[in-house]
């Protein structure tokens, strides 16, 4: 007698503590392999890019802090730089290496809760509780500079907010001091913890070639061994005056995406050092009064500079008509802004180009084939975030 | 880094009339084309030695309801070879239908199901042509010029029907667009509000 066996399918998510937000997952499993995984996204959506367009300049920048809200300021640093180089403004250097700092900041915050929570994923509890504690930290950065832990609103078109308060330089330099010694105790836990490997290595392999093909980037594709950063190879802000290294992956495994990120994090920390060492006290916004709001002060002794004010948080600044596709190399990949501006003070257009959506697409050749278990290993791997998947 | 002055002269001598205009700005190469040749210049792009156009970046489109073309689809292309960008274009009317990437880009799949889900354009030969980003079972197209801000429909938790239910947005105050632009004309809904006010009287 012939017995009929059916596939299962199987609702991943979601509420899943290990779909990292809001994925519905459908998987087809034929007993415990998975044959097909269809990700059902948007239930985070929110319609980022609708709302920008009718938003001046100034005001469409708290909209990036929302997108992957891990790493904040790396997206409204993409935002800027389409700004800055469409108006053809020059940021002022010390601008330059806050800013660039923040995003290494930025960096380090989603390296953190991408390694821990992977490990948590896995089986490892530990590593989350001693890194949360370090992300809060870094989030006390953000607080004092910008005013508020994740929604930073901190970058502006030529330059940053405000200067950064007194004593906060000493204490990020004493942070680099202690920093290295966590992310060898997490080392420690987990580099060459069996468990760890086992859940890992060899999982999620992803090919040079399918890399490129399913429009990989950041950490993906470097874990393949593709040696690609946008940081080196087309260079914004100060990075081109700072020293650095890519590490690159062999064999595009989970296993390795995870050490290119622990990498990563160390190359992160030089940096912060770098900037802070070649910070000089300086301005750090435009001086161009059709951009940069005039300071308080101004405003008490002058028309003119109240008038601007004015003018520039109801009307805003105006942008010339153009067309401008600017990337940054966020902590989850490349970072697109394609910016339309039409000559009026809000952009006509505004596509954001997050990594996390390219990323998950693949999530259906990634698994196929692979066990059940090993489904939240590779959607760890990936770092979804689902702000910047659904916008 | 090649010369993008080369690149564009590669690109017009090789593929002659299926370019019907290029221009470098902002340290990128604008192409615009016809809706008939995209398959064969991204095929070009993608695997001639010279160009090398790996990875396909974004896809999406840009909505003028005033012009009789109305859509604008844009594909943004990477060289890392080269450390090149490229941005392609061409506009196509309303209900037109274009052709789809994906035999030669795995990952324009999800790149198209947004443009559909978003603008309403519809694609030729794509596998799985569903919307990604609204809710199952939504309606419209959001990111079109013509829809409205606050959307047509809100959702809440029915307590009687013990289910989530959508019915139509009601506000409390109307979304005002302020128009700054132009302050001494007055903002657009007052000159509405005026207007109907005259005619009462």
């Amino acid at each position: 007698m012939t017995k009929k066996i059916k596939n299962l399918n199987l609702n991943f998510g979601p509420q899943h503590p290990a779909a990292h937000g809001v994925l519905r997952l459908i998987l087809e499993l034929d007993g415990e392999v998975v044959e097909k995984a269809d990700p059902h996204i948007g239930l985070l959506h929110r319609g980022t890019e609708k709302l920008i367009e009718n938003k001046t300049y100034m005001q469409a920048v708290p909209y990036f802090d929302r997108l992957d809200y891990v790493a904040p300021m790396n997206q409204e640093h993409a935002f800027a730089l389409a700004i800055e180089k469409i108006l053809d403004i020059d940021v002022p250097i010390r601008a330059q290496f806050i800013r660039v700092m923040f995003c290494e900041i930025g960096r380090i915050l989603s390296h953190i809760l991408n390694v821990t929570t992977q490990a948590l994923d896995v089986g490892a509890l530990t590593p989350s509780l001693w890194g949360f504690e370090e992300r809060e930290t870094l989030m006390t950065f953000y607080e004092r500079a910008s005013g508020s832990r994740l929604h930073a609103n901190y970058f502006r078109a030529g330059g940053v907010h405000q200067d950064l308060p007194a004593g906060l330089e000493t204490d990020i330099a004493k942070f680099c001091e202690t920093f290295p010694k966590i992310i060898n105790d997490l080392e420690n836990l987990l580099t060459d913890n069996r468990i760890f490997k086992q859940r890992n290595v060899d999982i999620g392999i992803v090919t040079k070639e399918d890399a490129l093909d399913y429009s990989f980037s950041g950490v993906m594709i470097r874990g393949s061994g593709v040696p690609w950063d946008l940081r080196k190879s087309q260079p914004y802000d100060c990075y081109e005056q700072l020293e650095f290294k890519i590490p690159v992956g062999k064999n595009g495994d989970c296993y390795d995406r995870y050490l290119c990120r622990i990498e990563e994090m160390k190359e992160s920390v030089s940096l912060i050092k770098q900037c802070l060492a070649k910070m000089e006290k300086g301005p750090i916004k435009t001086f161009d009064g059709k951009i940069t709001p005039p300071s308080k002060k101004d405003i008490k002794q002058s028309m003119e500079a109240l008038i601007h004010h004015f003018k520039l948080f109801t009307e805003g600044y105006r942008v010339p008509k153009d067309e401008i596709y600017t990337a940054v190399e966020a902590p989850k990949g490349e970072f697109g802004v394609y910016l339309i501006s039409d000559g009026s003070s809000k952009p006509y257009k505004c596509k954001i180009r997050a990594p996390g959506f390219s990323h998950l697409q693949s999530m259906d050749y990634l698994i196929k084939g692979h066990m059940l278990a090993d489904v939240p290993a590779v959607l760890g791997s990936l770092d979804i975030v689902f702000g910047e998947v659904d916008r | 880094m090649n010369n993008l002055i080369d690149l564009e002269k590669k690109i017009n001598s090789e593929l002659g009339t299926k370019i019907n205009s290029t221009k470098i700005k902002h340290n990128q190469i604008y192409a615009e084309i016809d809706k008939e040749d995209l398959i064969d210049v991204t095929l070009f792009f993608k695997t001639n030695k010279n160009t090398k156009f790996r990875q396909l970046i974004d896809i999406t489109v840009v909505d003028y309801p005033e012009q009789p073309q109305r859509f604008k689809i844009v594909y943004l292309f990477l060289s890392h070879e080269f450390n090149q960008r490229a941005i392609l274009s061409y506009s196509i009317t309303e209900n037109e239908v274009i052709p789809s990437l994906t035999s030669i880009f795995p990952s324009a799949n999800w790149m198209e199901r947004e443009v559909f889900d978003m603008y309403g354009v519809n694609f030729k030969d794509h596998p799985d042509l569903r919307r990604i980003l609204t809710d199952y079972g939504f309606e419209g197209h959001p990111l079109r010029k013509d829809f409205p801000l606050t959307g047509h429909t809100e959702v809440r938790y029915n307590e009687d029907q013990k289910k989530v239910i959508s019915e139509p947005v009601k506000l409390e105050q109307n979304y005002r667009n302020f128009d700054y632009e132009s302050p001494w004309e007055g903002t657009k809904y007052i000159n509405e509000l005026k207007e109907n006010n005259d005619k009462k009287n």
